[in-house]
């Protein structure tokens, strides 16, 4: 086989491939949706967080504006500190609300944060005020549970 | 001030495992002339070369190469030996994936920085020499045997190497190839002031070329002279490896129990 | 009776002894490999003509191949997600599970039957026919000139041919799930990239691929050089390289997947 031709067909396979990467980075992955170099850090603490883990989508309005980074355990409060990078094209309220949600019923769980009205802005290194904690579907069951039987209860005691 | 012999063997022990292989070996390799070695399949030829070559290392004693010492060579210095060497296969070896061309300018694009115009009159050179100029754009595989091996002597003397070693030239060729390649490992010897070394079997063909032989049977060597003494000689193996007599001192049977005693006659008559 | 026992361990200890001497010698061998590299970085041209053999002419089984897993994940996939009213799920299921297994391993196990079983062929026959030896008395290292070159245009291959295997599966998925069955186009895309991950999931897949490359092609080149010089030797080489490797891409696999999603 001549060189020439060689190198062509090396050289559009390596284009390819390379291409194969790109594709699978934009349009498969999630690098172009979100770019980790512009950003701020913000902080929250959470009485529960339920399933949340590092790396899951803060969203705002249904928006990915940031992730999760890390989630440690406050020995003196006994509460979940979260910290989230938030892209830098995005500004929240000093009192926003931050509460963990669940994409569907069984889906994953993600930070979302609902802006409030007041003038100031959060900066990087803040803490979020306002927070609610995960709903967890075992406490839920039982709390249900429970008042079933306290209404059971009720109904047998009427005559 | 340069020794006599080019190649000088002494004493020479190989064992491979422990099955002695070569004992005791003393050849000389003047300088200018064909030597062949001669000897059965399997008498420990072909290894005899790679000692020489330097990739097999002697079990005891050595062999010199131009006043060196081949086992004691380091990497560096046996590859630069090694330059100065050219030896052809017994197929040829022709490396299958490049044409003729890049066979023969295999080794000059290696080890040279010469410009592709030179190196192409070089090659046209060589593979003129063995009469193949024609073939240069063909592929090893659309070569004949004989042909291959002229251009693996082409590619074995693109360096024009010192020493030449030929292992089994004449394996498997037919008559007109086999004077041919005769011939130019005596032409070619001659006309670059080479050394060569022609391992063989074939007795009848080398005989006609070479201007020494040694004989070897069983890792020693058992006879050696010009080849007009070997042709002389009336005695023994020599005589009938020479004469390709079927028995003699090398027995037609391989050594077993009594024909009788494995046909369990023996147990009939006890 | 005695004497039978005593062969039986002999017989054991022979064989571990050699097993131990074969992966002592195998490893020589990379280092050898790894360390007379530089001639096929200072000619490039010795690698780029094996990446077309390795790379280019394995393109057609691994874009076919990716097409038709791809497009199997998108149908089963399908099935299996309606039953939860889930089916807007499909894009996230294919794309994770080309990217982070199926891409890498299965285009690494077309890489060693259809690449590795040729390397070892040819290696094993450059032995047979004394190219190697002949290589050698030309006082040229047959490690640097034939077997690096090749050692580097695998490594570089493979993980190409994996990328390519997983961005044609998801087109496959996309065909069938989007084109062919009608789930909505956009579901497909955005839970895709809200699921799939850059650095989690296509680097360590290009990862991933990047180590099967090298385990692919060391266990084709050391089979094709450690092959009996003779036609069975060559063919029994042969079969051993696609044994071999398939089974060192999937424990490999296991090993780096436990490594790279639970941390051990």
């Amino acid at each position: 086989m001549e060189r020439t031709t060689l190198d062509l067909w090396v050289g559009l396979f390596v284009v390819a491939g390379l291409a194969a990467v790109l594709v699978l980075a934009m349009k498969v992955g999630n690098l172009s949706t979100f770019n980790m170099s512009e950003s701020y850090i913000l902080q929250a603490d959470f009485d529960n967080i339920g399933g949340l883990k590092a790396r899951a989508p803060v969203k705002s309005a249904g928006v990915v504006v940031g992730r999760v980074t890390a989630i440690t355990f406050d020995n003196a409060t006994y509460r979940a500190r979260v910290s989230m990078v938030i892209d830098k094209r995005y500004k929240f309220p000093k009192d926003t609300f931050g509460k963990i949600l669940t994409a569907g019923l069984l889906g994953e769980q993600y930070l979302g944060l609902d802006p409030g009205g007041d003038e100031v802005m959060l900066k990087g290194g803040d803490k979020i005020a306002k927070t609610q904690s995960a709903v967890v579907l075992e406490s839920l069951i039982s709390s249900f549970m429970y008042n079933k039987a306290a209404e059971g209860d009720a109904n047998a005691k009427k005559p | 001030m340069p020794s006599e012999n080019l190649v000088e063997i002494r004493d020479l022990n190989f064992t491979y495992d422990v099955r002695p292989v070569l004992q005791g070996i003393n050849m000389d390799i003047p300088r200018g002339k064909v030597v062949a070695i001669m000897g059965l399949s399997g008498c420990g030829k072909t290894t005899l070369l790679r000692l020489i070559g330097g990739q097999l290392k002697p079990s005891q004693g050595a062999a010199k190469v131009a006043g060196q010492t081949v086992h004691e060579l380091d990497s560096d210095a046996l590859y630069r030996m090694r330059r100065r060497m050219g030896m052809l296969f017994q197929f040829g070896a022709l490396f299958t994936d490049i044409s003729v061309f890049d066979n023969v300018a295999f080794q000059m694009r290696e080890h040279t920085d010469l410009p592709e115009s030179l190196i192409r009159d070089l090659v046209l050179l060589k593979l003129e020499a063995v009469g193949l100029r024609g073939a240069h754009d063909l592929m090893p595989a659309e070569l004949s045997g004989g042909m291959a091996r002229r251009v693996a002597l082409a590619r074995a003397i693109a360096l024009d190497p010192m020493l030449i070693m030929y292992d089994e030239p004449f394996a498997g060729l037919d008559t007109i190839s086999l004077g041919v390649i005769g011939n130019l490992i005596r032409h070619l010897n001659d006309a670059l002031g080479a050394t060569s070394i022609v391992v063989t079997h074939d007795i009848q063909e080398s005989l006609k070329i070479v201007d020494y032989v040694y004989f070897m049977s069983e890792g020693r060597v058992i006879a050696q002279g010009t080849p007009a003494e070997i042709r002389a000689v009336d005695t023994g193996f020599v005589r009938q490896f020479v004469h390709g007599e079927i028995d003699g001192p090398m027995p037609f049977h391989y050594p077993g129990a009594t024909y009788a005693a494995d046909l369990a006659l023996e147990a009939v008559h006890a | 009776m005695l004497e039978r026992g005593l062969a039986a361990i002999r017989g054991t200890g022979h064989r571990v002894v050699n097993a131990i001497w074969r992966m002592g010698y195998a490893s020589r061998f990379f280092f050898a490999v790894l360390t007379h590299s530089g001639m096929s970085f200072r000619r490039f041209y010795l690698t780029v003509k094996e990446i077309y053999f390795a790379g280019v002419l394995s393109l057609i089984i691994i874009l076919v191949s990716g097409l038709f897993v791809g497009m199997v994940l998108g149908l089963q996939g399908y099935e299996t997600l309606q039953k939860y009213g889930s089916e807007s799920a499909l894009g996230t299921l294919v794309a994770l599970s080309l990217v982070r297994e199926l891409g890498p391993v299965l285009a690494a196990l077309l890489f060693a039957s259809r690449a590795g079983s040729a390397i070892t062929a040819e290696i094993g026959l450059m032995k047979a026919t004394e190219q190697i030896t002949a290589m050698e008395m030309m006082a040229v290292n047959p490690i640097a000139r034939v077997v690096a070159p090749r050692f580097w245009g695998g490594v570089i291959s493979m993980p190409l041919l994996a990328a390519m295997f997983s961005a044609m599966g998801v087109f496959g998925g996309y065909l069938v799930g989007v084109v062919m069955i009608g789930v909505d186009d956009g579901q497909f895309w955005s839970q895709m990239q809200s699921a799939v991950d850059f650095r989690r999931d296509v680097l360590n897949g290009v990862i991933k691929s990047g180590v099967f490359g090298v385990a692919v092609t060391a266990i084709a080149l050391f089979e094709g050089y450690d092959a009996p010089p003779t036609a069975e030797g060559v063919s029994r080489a042969t079969t051993r390289t696609v044994v071999t490797s398939s089974l060192a891409v999937l424990v490999l696999d296991f090993l780096l997947t436990a490594f790279m999603f639970r941390g051990i």
